[in-house]
């Protein structure tokens, strides 16, 4: 608790140091701070600065998602008004819709040119509380030199991917290059892991936990046959360390040319494709494996930016939040850091397209992503995800079997939810 | 010895200005102390929400145990609780121990003549002077198994064949943790234990030289009854802190079940979880393990914290 308790105390001294100056006000934003996020999140907010005159603060705040949404909660708990515009993401506006204001008078008719999965997702009890940012699916990464070395495909099926990445890391480990690994992702008890295990499990056709009518689904043996074999990878042709890894630590060795496929979002292709990254120009990305007797499935990940109620200056924070999710800002955000748009027009931009080349073969990918049960699970849905990440982490570290630990969750999950009724 | 006799004018007056001085004290105490423990022990009683508590009910003892279709629920029939307990246990043993023997045996070198002395002295309280936030986060980048120093470490010198996730293996993530605890508060007890031993009197150790005694025997009989009274009182606070771990744990290894404390726990239920009332359940449960554990002590270790001789 000290962590946060310092955190908070921060937040709050930076917010009354900014204060107290009058006629140009100062809004606070939360932004992302994964790879490059924070410097072109605060590239966008300068130009609204220019254009009108006010000051905005950035707040950078935890990477792993769950410590993001602990400090949120926290500082909204408190009502605190040193944040005045929140970086959410796409499975709290259920949690945290209480403490934002209804965003629907102030986006008009530009709340429809967004993704409408997105603007409904967003949508709590008729209230428009946050405005999609950017979008987000998690893709396979590969390394094209790798796999044209030893005239592999690249992967369709788990099984396939499993298949290469041993042949590849035995063939060059033999050779020299001892460092290698087949396949990095993110296996650290968290929120990541909710979205890791769930590609898995809806590509083999096991549901997706918990059904949009409430249904308790996750004890079946397509869910149980993915998680074996994931948990298989694991010491072979994953490290053990990807069950503390998260997102940037799965960069980290893929980055440094040490593995041959990565599980990311797609935040990682400028990065691994930038200046002085050692394996720039050999890397491509591909719609994740299908599993056995299911087809490619992709967890709906992406942002949104909500105005806190407890803002000073809920008008100009709306008027932030309009520009940044605005057309010409996400076609920037596009362009330099591949941030998917959440508007679909942008996809068929030419210079989007030549900035992220997989646009074009993965849009379907993008549109179809799977979505967490935030929606049914409501403000139950962070025990839901954290009894789930749980079991699928005993799974994958070795101390359980996929039956068992599923039969136990089911248990865990009808206890939370009184039998199935959220 | 004072004599027993009526009270005079110029005690009462006497008592009077103690508790005048005592008062601010005690005020600050009740509000940043009682209060809040006493506000927490009320949650617990309740099924409050952090988003919105002002809603709280009342509902008894059901965040402690309550019988709901066959089945026992709440905290004393919750297995991940009790894994959070015996964790903490364990921690608590095993670092407190480590830490006592460690500390100790540092202050004896550091209690003997040697030039460089007060630089090498300056330098051990090092780990101890950095905040935990920062330590453990420097060691769990030294502990990264992919580019971490200590697997580079341990494989150049060849006692590693193969780099280990130290903090993600089930089996090596306390021990991890345990480690860092250790590295971290051994300065705390070798500090306290190398003052005490600066108290025993040269003359006791000449004597047992005369009487023959060996290093060993000096030791165990002269040294040890010296300083214990002091390493008590460090061990009770070392174990006070260790039963409350969060920083350390938290850092390293997040929320992961296999190395959870009870302030983890407590901490996932209150602000991940939103529930205030089972949080704060498991929060007052804390509270008196805690307190139960350190009377324990106390009374095993016959610890007088209140004997001058103690806190000098």
């Amino acid at each position: 608790m000290q962590v946060i308790g310092t955190v908070l105390r921060i937040c709050i001294l930076s917010a009354l140091l900014a204060g107290g100056q009058a006629g140009a006000a100062t809004i606070a934003i939360s932004c992302g701070a994964l790879g490059q996020e924070l410097e072109v999140c605060r590239d966008g907010v300068r130009a609204w600065e220019r254009r009108t005159g006010h000051t905005v603060q950035l707040v950078s705040t935890p990477n792993s998602s769950s410590e993001r949404l602990a400090l949120y909660q926290q500082l909204l708990a408190a009502r605190a008004p040193d944040i005045d515009v929140f970086q959410i993401d796409v499975v709290w506006p259920g949690i945290l819709a209480n403490h934002f204001l209804d965003l629907t008078p102030y986006a008009r008719e530009s709340a429809t040119r967004h993704f409408p999965a997105v603007v409904e997702n967003n949508t709590v009890d008729g209230r428009l509380v946050a405005i999609p940012w950017f979008t987000d699916a998690p893709m396979l990464y590969y390394r094209t030199d790798l796999l044209r070395k030893y005239s592999e495909p690249v992967p369709e099926t788990w099984r396939e991917l499993t298949r290469i990445a041993q042949r590849i890391q035995n063939a060059e480990r033999a050779a020299g290059n001892d460092r290698l690994w087949g396949f990095v992702w993110q296996g650290r008890a968290y929120e990541g892991l909710t979205c890791v295990a769930l590609d898995w499990i809806a590509s083999h056709g096991g549901g997706t936990v918990v059904e949009p009518d409430g249904t308790i689904s996750i004890r079946n043996p397509r869910a149980a046959k993915a998680l074996t074999l994931a948990a298989g990878w694991v010491g072979t042709i994953s490290p053990r360390g990807v069950l503390n890894h998260a997102e940037e630590e799965s960069r980290g060795v893929f980055q440094s040319g040490n593995a041959l496929f990565m599980r990311n979002w797609s935040y990682a292709w400028p990065l691994v494709n930038g200046e002085g990254s050692p394996v720039r120009g050999r890397v491509g990305v591909a719609a994740l494996p299908a599993g056995e007797g299911g087809s490619s499935a992709a967890t709906l990940g992406g942002w949104q930016l909500a105005v806190s109620r407890y803002s000073r200056h809920p008008e100009l924070a709306a008027d932030l939040v309009m520009h940044l999710t605005g057309r010409a800002e996400q076609k920037r955000r596009a362009i330099v850091g591949a941030y998917n748009p959440t508007i679909p027009e942008l996809y068929r931009d030419d210079e989007v397209i030549r900035a992220n080349p997989f646009y074009e073969t993965l849009l379907g990918t993008f549109l179809n992503a799977v979505p967490r049960p935030s929606t049914v699970t409501g403000v139950r849905y962070n025990r839901v995800s954290s009894a789930f990440w749980s079991a699928t982490h005993a799974v994958i570290a070795g101390q359980s079997d996929a039956e068992t630990a599923l039969r136990s969750l089911e248990r865990n999950l009808m206890r939370l939810s009184r039998g199935g009724k959220w | 010895m004072v004599e027993a006799r009526a009270p005079t004018y110029l005690d009462r007056q006497r008592l009077r200005t103690a508790w005048l001085f005592l008062a601010p004290a005690l005020l600050l105490l009740l509000a940043v102390a009682a209060w809040p423990l006493a506000r927490t022990i009320w949650f617990g009683f309740t099924d409050a929400f952090l988003g919105d508590l002002s809603a709280a009910a009342f509902i008894g003892l059901e965040n402690y145990l309550v019988r709901y279709d066959e089945r026992w629920y709440g905290l004393l029939a919750d297995p991940q609780w009790w894994r959070a307990v015996r964790n903490t246990l364990l921690f608590t043993v095993v670092s407190v121990t480590l830490e006592t023997v460690l500390g100790v045996t540092i202050a004896l070198v550091l209690n003997a003549e040697f030039p460089g002395r007060a630089w090498v002295r300056a330098a051990v309280l090092v780990p101890w002077a950095i905040p935990t936030i920062v330590s453990a986060k420097m060691w769990s980048w030294m502990l990264n198994d992919q580019f971490g120093i200590v697997n580079h470490a341990l494989i150049s010198i060849g006692a590693l064949s193969q780099p280990l996730a130290w903090t993600a293996e089930p089996g090596l993530a306390m021990a991890s943790v345990i480690l860092v605890d250790v590295w971290k508060t051994t300065p705390f007890v070798t500090l306290l234990a190398l003052a005490a031993l600066q108290l025993v009197p040269k003359s006791c150790y000449e004597a047992a030289k005369l009487d023959g005694a060996g290093p060993v025997r000096t030791f165990f009989s002269i040294t040890l009854p010296i300083v214990r009274p002091a390493l008590m009182v460090a061990v009770v606070f070392r174990a006070l802190d260790a039963l409350r771990v969060f920083d350390v744990i938290y850092v390293l290894t997040s929320n992961s079940v296999d190395t959870m404390s009870m302030s983890i726990f407590a901490r996932q239920q209150l602000v991940d979880f939103q529930d205030m009332g089972y949080g704060s359940a498991a929060a007052t449960l804390l509270f008196f393990i805690v307190a139960l554990a350190v009377s324990v002590l106390l009374t095993a270790g016959r610890v007088r914290l209140a004997d001058r001789g103690v806190l000098r």
